[in-house]
C-alpha cells in the first residue's frame, strides 16, 4: 500500500468515532436548546392568555384542546395552592399528518376574579425521529465529503509535496552499481527530503567511488603481474631446457610452472572480468547458438574422447542472439568445458536449444550444488584444483551485458540453463 | 638473421633473447623509445619484437616509424595488455602477429619462426628435418617423398615440436598452441596423449622422434 493511502486509512478509520459522538453531543444540545424555547414560548402564551382573560372571560369556559390550543380547567383552592407548573410532552393526532405527533403540554395554575383554574397549554414539538434521520444522513454525507476531500488533498497535494520522494526511490529501484548510472535527486523546500537526497547522493557516491576503485584496483593488479609472471615462466622455462636434470628435479620444476601458469590464467580471468565490465567486446553480431555450440564441441573433441564422455545435442530450434562473438563463446565454452570437467567418465551430456533457452545437463556429485555460492567469485563449489573459481562468475558478467539470464537445477544432473 | 628485441622490462629481454639466441639468431636491443628509433634509422632487422608499452614513448609510434621505412621487417607486438583496441590498430598499422604476455618460450619461437618463413627470409618454402619435408603453404608432409596423411591437429603438434626441435615444449605450451586457450581450464593434459601416440605412429619411418621428458613436455629429436 502506498504511504499516502495508508495514512487515509487511518485518518478515515479515526474520523468515524469522532464523528458519532460528536454528532450525538451535538443532537442532546440542540434538542435541549429546542426544549427551552418552547417551554419560554409557552410560557409566554400563558402571560397572554391571562391578559386574554381579563378582557374577554369567556375564553375560561374552553375546555376542548380540539378547539382551541389551550383549556381552561376549575379547580378548588386547596388544589390551587398545592399545584406546582409542570411540562410534559405526550402524542396528539395530527390531521395534516394523519398520525400521532408529540406535542409538549404546559400545566399551569391560573387565578381570575374569585376562580380558581388549571391552564393547559400545548404546542407542536419536534418530530425526533423526523430529526435523527435527518441528523443521520447529513452527517453521513459530511463524512463522506471529509473521506473525499481528504483523498483529493492526499492525491493533489500530498502528491505534490512527496514528489521529490518519489522520484529519488524511483531512481534507487533503477540503480545498478555496475552500470554507472548517476542518480540525480529533485531539489525540495522540505528540509527532511533534502537530507535525504544529499544522503542518498552522497551514499551512491561513495559505493560508485570505491566500486570504480575495486574496479582499477583489479585490472591493475592484473596487468602488473603479467609481466612478473611471464618472467618466472619463461625463466623457468629456459631453466628446464638448459640443465640436464633428473626426474625428480624436472617434474618439481614442471609443478612449479604449472602453478605459474594456473595463476596466469586466474589472472587472465580476472583480466576478462574487468574488460567485460568496462564495456571492451563493442563490437555485436547475430550468433547461431546451434552453429557455436557443435563448434565448440568439435574444439573439444579430444578432451571428450580422453574422458570417453559424449555431447549431444537436441535442438527444437536454432535461436540467434545478438551479442559480441568471443563474449558468446566464452559464455557456451566455460559452461561446456564445467560439464566435461565435472561430468563423470562415461557419461553423456545434453544440450538442448528452443527458441528461448540453451540448457547443458551432465551428470556429477550426487548433490544440487549450493545455489547462492555457484555463481559467485572464488566460491569454489567443485574439488577441481585446477578450476579458477571465474568460469561461472564471468558467465554472469556476459549474460547480465546482454540481459540474459542463467540458472541452475539439479534433478539427478547437474543442468545449466541461458534464459534468452 | 637479425632480430631487435624492443622491451623496457631487463629481466624480460633477457628471456626472450637467451630464447632466441637458442635458434642462433643475432639479437639487438633496445630498453627504450629513443634508442629503438635511432637503431631501426640505421640498421636493418628480419624481424622486430616490438613491447608497445614504453617508459619515454608509445610502441604504436615504433610501428609506424618501421612501416614508414618500407622495409621488409616482421612485426610482433608484445604486450602485457592483451587489449583488444592495441592488438586492432597493431595489425592495422601493418604488425604482422600480437602477442600476449605472458608467453611461453616456445610459442615465442614459433611466432618468429612463422613469420620468418612468411617473409621468406631464409629463401626456401619447404622445411627439411631429417629425412622429413613439410611444405607450410599447403599443409604437407613428406617422409622420404611419401606423403603421409595427418589430421590438422597431428600437423599443429609435429610443427610446433619441429619449430621448437630439440627443446622441451610443455604440455601446457603445446596445448595452448594447438588446442587454443579455452583448453586452459582442463583438469589435465592428458589427452595430449593420445594424438602425440597417434602422431609417433604416423612418422614411424621418419628419421626424427617425439621423445616424452618425465611426463612433463615433449622433445622432438633428429635420429
Amino acid at each position: 500500500m502506498k504511504l499516502l493511502n495508508h495514512t487515509t486509512k487511518y485518518l478515515s478509520l479515526l474520523l468515524l468515532p469522532l464523528i458519532t459522538i460528536w454528532a450525538i453531543a451535538f443532537y442532546y444540545a440542540m434538542l435541549e436548546e429546542i426544549y427551552d424555547s418552547l417551554d419560554d414560548g409557552l410560557e409566554n402564551h400563558k402571560i397572554l392568555l391571562t391578559k386574554r382573560a381579563n378582557e374577554d372571560p369567556s375564553i375560561l369556559n374552553n375546555t376542548d384542546l380540539n378547539k382551541h390550543v389551550y383549556t381552561f380547567k376549575p379547580i378548588s383552592e386547596n388544589q390551587y395552592r398545592a399545584f406546582k407548573d409542570s411540562y410534559r410532552d405526550t402524542l396528539m393526532y395530527m390531521y395534516n399528518e394523519n398520525d400521532f405527533e408529540p406535542v409538549r403540554i404546559f400545566e399551569s395554575k391560573l387565578k381570575h376574579d374569585h376562580g380558581f383554574y388549571k391552564v393547559k397549554i400545548i404546542t407542536s414539538m419536534i418530530e425526533e425521529d423526523d430529526l435523527i434521520s435527518d441528523m443521520f444522513t447529513y452527517l453521513i454525507s459530511l463524512y463522506f465529503i471529509l473521506l473525499i476531500s481528504i483523498l483529493l488533498l492526499n492525491n493533489i497535494l500530498l502528491k505534490k509535496i512527496w514528489k521529490p520522494f518519489y522520484y529519488s526511490i524511483s531512481q534507487l529501484k533503477n540503480f545498478k552499481i555496475e552500470k554507472e548510472n548517476k542518480i540525480i535527486t529533485k531539489p525540495s523546500s522540505i528540509d527532511e527530503f533534502q537530507l535525504l537526497n544529499d544522503t542518498i547522493t552522497k551514499l551512491i557516491k561513495k559505493s560508485s567511488d570505491s566500486y570504480i576503485e575495486q574496479k582499477h584496483f583489479i585490472e591493475n593488479a592484473s596487468h602488473e603481474l603479467q609481466t612478473p609472471l611471464a618472467i618466472s615462466i619463461n625463466k623457468l622455462e629456459l631453466f628446464l631446457e638448459k640443465h640436464r636434470l633428473d626426474e625428480d628435479q624436472t617434474k618439481s620444476l614442471a609443478s612449479v610452472l604449472d602453478n605459474l601458469n594456473r595463476l596466469t590464467r586466474l589472472n587472465k580471468s580476472l583480466l576478462l572480468l574487468s574488460k567485460i565490465e568496462n564495456k571492451e567486446f563493442l563490437d555485436e553480431e547475430n550468433i547461431d547458438f546451434l552453429n557455436l555450440t557443435k563448434k565448440i564441441t568439435e574444439d573439444f573433441e579430444d578432451l571428450l574422447n580422453h574422458r570417453n564422455m559424449s555431447i549431444i545435442i537436441d535442438h527444437k530450434s536454432t535461436p540467434s542472439i545478438k551479442m559480441n562473438k568471443d563474449l558468446a563463446t566464452i559464455l557456451l565454452t566455460n559452461f561446456m568445458k564445467n560439464a566435461i570437467i565435472h561430468g563423470n567418465t562415461n557419461q553423456q551430456i545434453n544440450i538442448k536449444l528452443n527458441h528461448n533457452t540453451w540448457s547443458i545437463s551432465n551428470t556429477g556429485i550426487t548433490e544440487a550444488l549450493r545455489k547462492e555460492d555457484l555463481f559467485t567469485r572464488f566460491k569454489k563449489v567443485s574439488y577441481s584444483e585446477k578450476s579458477s573459481g571465474l568460469g561461472l562468475a564471468i558467465n554472469i558478467a556476459i549474460a547480465s551485458k546482454y540481459d540474459l539470464e542463467v540458472s541452475y537445477n539439479f534433478k539427478n544432473t547437474h543442468v545449466f540453463y541461458i534464459h534468452f | 638473421m637479425k632480430i631487435l628485441i624492443i622491451e623496457d622490462e631487463p629481466e624480460m629481454l633477457e628471456n626472450m633473447r637467451l630464447t632466441l639466441e637458442r635458434e642462433h639468431y643475432q639479437i639487438e636491443t633496445a630498453t627504450d623509445y629513443k634508442t629503438a628509433s635511432s637503431k631501426l634509422n640505421v640498421y636493418d632487422y628480419s624481424c622486430i619484437l616490438l613491447d608497445i608499452n614504453l617508459p619515454d614513448g608509445n610502441g604504436l609510434n615504433l610501428l609506424e616509424q618501421i612501416k614508414a621505412q618500407s622495409k621488409p621487417h616482421g612485426v610482433i607486438i608484445v604486450s602485457a595488455k592483451n587489449s583488444l583496441d592495441d592488438r586492432l590498430k597493431g595489425l592495422n598499422l601493418g604488425a604482422d602477429d600480437y602477442l600476449p604476455k605472458p608467453f611461453h618460450n616456445a610459442e615465442l619461437n614459433a611466432r618468429v619462426k612463422a613469420i620468418l618463413r612468411r617473409l621468406n627470409f631464409d629463401g626456401q618454402k619447404l622445411i627439411n628435418i631429417g629425412n622429413v619435408s613439410i611444405s607450410p603453404e599447403n599443409r604437407e608432409v613428406k617422409i622420404k617423398d611419401q606423403v603421409i596423411d595427418l589430421n590438422r591437429k597431428e600437423y599443429d603438434i609435429l610443427m610446433y615440436l619441429i619449430t621448437n626441435k630439440n627443446r622441451l615444449v610443455t604440455k601446457s605450451a603445446l596445448a595452448e598452441h594447438v588446442w587454443g586457450d579455452h583448453i586452459d581450464q582442463s583438469d589435465s593434459f592428458d589427452f595430449i596423449y593420445s594424438q602425440i601416440k597417434n602422431l609417433r605412429k604416423k612418422i614411424e619411418q621418419a628419421t626424427i622422434n617425439v621423445e616424452a621428458v618425465y611426463g612433463v613436455g615433449y622433445k622432438l629429436n633428429i635420429n
